[in-house]
């Protein structure tokens, strides 16, 4: 294979980006610009789509792998996928278009730049999931930054600046530790990349602290109790596309760096740390749980419920078992759907009503029934109803647990029940009751790029939730020769 | 003769400030053929030193008091370059404070010239004529806007603090020739040794005189107000191009005569680094005035160039010069942003003024979000490869510490960066300002952002430009 078609993902965005950049932009709806990012990312999605119908996954090795020099001697350019990270980069390619056709009512002003923005973000996004060496990853990792807190920032809503801060400082401050670990990793082993360092391993005796640097970066990404309180901040002002990007992708990154980096590259310290995660996990799961059940503001609400299934995610990781760590990367694609179609279904209420609280709804069964039915889907599937992908992750975590340590899973289990406590109780406020709210009678139903885009989250979700077996066998091999490396490691040291 | 070869650009640029003086003084209105002569002048001297001695692995000259060798031909063009590019910017600038005089291009030669002689030097005395002689010119370019109260005070506070460090630098120099017997870098190096505890004190006043020149903490404070009171061009030239020449003699101190002293000073510079990322970084949150919180984002930037030379390794000082060269260009970029800012001749300076710069100017404010991500050092812009080389220099030598505090004073350093970008791309918009810039400055902001944007691409060629140069 010598078409390189991992950076022309990678790139594409950007050269819709660039031919963007050039046209001139409208006041009001900018149709032109639209198209042209709509047409990029659908591009970039059919390649991605692409990639997995020809992505072998009968081999755990890294597929399309390029390798290029690019700091003399130091660091080469390496990008590879293996059945761990192909779905996140689909994921990705799939989020984004949607984003991109959602934006017709958040966005009021600058619609080029957003859409600028948007397009640089999907190709670092795209850059994290496939980089096979660590400074590239750094690279992608933070450089994120930087087009999210300029979504938040314009774009978003009243306590923008705040937020856009706080999100940034935040993820900052996590990134520098790891920046120093992957220097130290240089200087200890003599490479950043990612396949060789597999091979070699890292001596133990700096395996711990190397791990905990890595740990303060994803910890605060994914995110985890108690550095997630950026988290429900950013969510709250970003506009819909903004939280959608936020909540479907740029929380994986943490997890998918945890399997990849934390698990591969130090898996002594990854037994060693595994109590402190269980911990901080279970805490996140009930905790922020009860926090969410507690929420006036319905982004909050979905905000805290993707801190504690981000909760279960981790837990899953650290099972170190092949339902464990199967489970929580089919958490992540499930919760990069549900929670995208979660904000979106509060972005449509939001834009008719602008208004985030929960008081303000009530009895929209009776006036938007489309939109009711489509949100009961992805509140059921938040909860991991069976039928729905939020199941199929959940319930292999939840297996996975129950392997390796007893108590954690039970409390996991309460988290459950919490889980579907607070989504329920919030549909019910929002949709069933009486209509009290004289404003909401004149509210429309789902217009059809709402409907259109609703549709195509609930599609996967549902697909997903009866025949997962598309996603576990994408997977299973890469899971199962990761679980195999991890215990040769764990046996030979 | 031959050898005068490699002295060719001092001895070029010399005649041209002889030459530009007496055209100045006999023809009448002639600042205008001056500027241009100098421009001129500078070029042809980068030409000279490109061509003579970019390929010279090490020569000496004069009883070896004058060294030529890849540290000093590189930085003597990167000087040259920085002040050719601070010239070309600068005439619109001076012409509307009707400063456009013939004396502003002959002193920025003049100094230029001192920096040749510092860079190049290896003997004490050499040094000192050099430094002084950038010195002096410095002092008149600062007082330059004469008729501002503002200009006049920046030049004296500068002349009164820079007289003073130069008297501690002399008198540590005038310790170091008492030990040693001689002032060759050379034969002060084989001469030193570490058993003499009055020796330190010679050490630690010469690094406390550079410590000035390049105004690391506890050594800055005149820095924030003559940057703020200089003329907005010569801020810029105090802000790239003095750096430059004093940063080569700190490596050249540390490298040659004081290389077996190095626990010694080894300490002093780690705490000089640490204390200028620290404190320009929380410095310059508090700001209002768009040139004195880039006095402290340059001190702050300092800390990061001395992090590298502590090291004392061949990397880390490489390290430090690719920090430098990327902090050269980056500052060159915010500058020219800053004399964007112009409103029927008037210069806007506060930070308040940049409110909402997008909506009216988008190209502008995408070169300063640029310019602003560099210097706090996100990723993939030049700004952080220029501080990931210094912290791989430092992690080499395991100085966790050194590395950690830096890169955590970096998180700091962002929310001042990220303030100026919230101003620019969250706030209400204010008038719009002039549009019609000269070519020149117009070129050099988008070729800086360029470099900047695009470094990520081609990082090797620096890397290998910069990796010519072994002092240990």
């Amino acid at each position: 294979m010598n078409f390189p078609i991992l950076s022309s993902l990678i790139l594409l965005p950007i050269v819709g980006a660039l031919f963007l950049f050039f046209t001139k932009d409208k006041e009001g709806n900018n149709l032109t610009a639209k198209y042209v990012a709509l047409f990029t990312t659908v591009v970039n999605f059919l390649i991605s789509i692409y990639l997995w119908i020809s992505f072998d996954q009968s081999t755990s090795i890294f597929q399309f792998v390029e390798d290029r020099v690019w700091i003399e001697g130091f660091i080469n350019y390496k990008v590879g996928v293996d059945g761990i990270s192909i779905l996140f980069i689909i994921l990705t390619t799939f989020i984004t278009p949607i984003c991109i056709i959602s934006v017709n009512n958040s966005v009021k002003n600058r619609l080029r730049d957003f859409l600028i923005a948007i397009l640089i973000m999907e190709s670092f996004m795209i850059g994290v999931f496939c980089a096979l060496d660590l400074v590239v990853f750094y690279l992608f990792f933070e450089a994120g930054l930087i087009p999210m807190f300029l979504i938040i920032g314009i774009w978003g809503g009243a306590r923008r600046v705040y937020s856009a801060f706080k999100f940034f400082l935040y993820t900052l401050l996590g990134s520098v530790l790891m920046l120093v670990a992957i220097i130290s990793i240089y200087w200890i082993t003599g490479t950043t990349d990612v396949v060789q360092l597999y091979e070699i391993g890292i001596d133990v005796k700096y395996q711990n602290l190397l791990w905990l640097a890595f740990f303060s970066s994803f910890a605060v990404k994914t995110p985890m109790w108690p550095v997630h309180t950026w988290l429900p901040d950013a969510h709250v002002e970003a506009p819909t596309a903004g939280s959608v990007l936020l909540a479907a992708i740029l929380l994986k990154m943490a997890g998918y760096g945890f399997i990849r980096f934390s698990l591969g590259l130090f898996p002594i310290a990854s037994e060693v740390f595994t109590p402190l995660i269980y911990t901080l996990s279970v805490i996140a799961i009930i905790f922020t749980s009860l926090i969410a059940l507690m929420q006036e503001d319905m982004k909050k609400l979905i905000a805290y419920s993707s801190v504690a299934h981000m909760g279960f995610v981790t837990l899953g990781i650290f099972t170190l078992q092949q339902q464990g760590i199967e489970g929580s990367i089919i958490q992540m694609i499930s919760h990069g759907l549900v929670s995208a179609a979660l904000f979106l279904t509060v972005g449509v209420v939001y834009d008719r009503m602008h208004s985030r609280l929960i008081s303000t709804y009530g009895g929209l069964v009776s006036v938007i029934p489309k939109y009711s039915i489509l949100f009961m889907l992805f509140a059921l599937a938040s909860l991991g109803l069976p039928g729905t992908s939020g199941f199929i992750g959940e319930f292999l975590i939840l297996m996975g647990a129950f392997k390796d340590n007893f108590l954690v899973a039970v409390i996991a289990s309460i988290g459950v029940i919490l889980g579907a406590a607070y989504i329920l109780w919030l549909y019910k406020r929002v949709v069933f009751g009486k209509l009290i709210n004289e404003d909401l009678k004149k509210i429309v139903d789902l217009n059809r790029s709402e409907y259109f885009i609703l549709s195509c989250l609930a599609a996967p979700i549902l697909f997903f939730g009866f025949y997962p077996d598309p996603l576990i066998k994408t997977i299973e091999v890469s899971v199962t020769d990761f679980i195999n490396m991890h215990n040769t490691n764990i046996a030979s040291k | 003769m031959d050898d005068l070869n490699l002295i060719l650009p001092e001895i070029f640029i010399s005649l041209s400030i002889m030459f530009l003086l007496v055209l100045g003084v006999f023809k009448k209105d002639s600042s205008k053929i001056t500027f241009n002569l100098s421009l001129f002048a500078i070029l042809i001297t980068a030409i000279i030193a490109i061509n003579e001695t970019f390929s010279v692995s090490r020569e000496t000259l004069f009883n070896e008091s004058v060294v030529i060798d890849s540290l000093s031909s590189l930085m003597k063009i990167i000087t040259l370059i920085g002040g050719f590019l601070v010239l070309v910017i600068s005439s619109s600038y001076l012409k509307t404070f009707k400063i456009y005089n013939i004396e502003y291009p002959i002193l920025i030669l003049s100094s230029i010239l001192g920096m040749m002689v510092m860079i190049s030097s290896n003997d004490l005395i050499v040094f000192y004529m050099g430094l002084e002689l950038q010195s002096l010119a410095l002092y008149v370019l600062a007082t330059y806007n004469r008729d501002q109260l503002k200009s006049s005070e920046a030049g004296l506070k500068y002349f009164v603090l820079s007289a003073l460090s130069s008297g501690l630098l002399l008198y540590g120099c005038s310790l170091v020739y008492g030990f040693s017997g001689s002032t060759n870098f050379d034969i002060i190096s084989n001469q030193l040794n570490s058993n003499e505890y009055v020796l330190t004190f010679g050490i630690v006043f010469i690094l406390v005189g550079l410590a000035f020149k390049i105004s690391a903490v506890p050594f800055h404070m005149w820095a924030p107000d003559v940057y703020e009171g200089s003329p907005t061009t010569v801020t810029l030239f105090f802000t790239m191009v003095p750096k430059i020449a004093a940063l080569t003699v700190f490596i050249r101190f540390l490298y040659v005569p004081f290389l077996n002293l190095i626990d010694q000073w080894q300490m002093i510079i780690v705490f000089l680094s640490i204390a200028s990322m620290i404190f320009g970084a929380v410095a310059a949150i508090g700001q209002t005035n768009i040139k004195r919180l880039i006095a402290y984002s340059s001190i702050s930037h300092i800390g990061y160039t001395l992090a590298g030379l502590a090291t004392a390794s061949n990397e880390g000082i490489q390290s430090s010069i690719i920090y430098i060269s990327v902090y050269v260009v980056m500052n060159l970029a915010l500058f020219c942003c800053l004399l964007m800012l112009r409103r029927k001749d008037q210069y806007y300076e506060d930070i308040s003024d940049l409110s909402g710069l997008s909506k009216n100017h988008p190209i502008l404010s995408l070169c300063l979000l640029v310019i602003l991500f560099s210097l706090a050092g996100i990723p993939p812009l030049a700004g952080f490869f220029a501080k990931f080389y210094v912290f791989i220099a430092v992690l080499e030598q395991s100085m966790y510490f050194l590395a950690i505090v830096g890169l955590l004073s970096t998180v700091v350093a962002a929310f001042y960066y990220l303030r100026i970008i919230k101003i620019i791309y969250f706030d209400k918009e204010k008038d719009k300002y002039d549009a019609d810039h000269s070519l020149w400055l117009k070129f050099s902001l988008t070729v800086s952002t360029i470099l900047i944007l695009l470094y990520f691409i081609f990082p090797s060629q620096l890397i290998e430009v910069v990796s010519r140069i072994n002092i240990i």
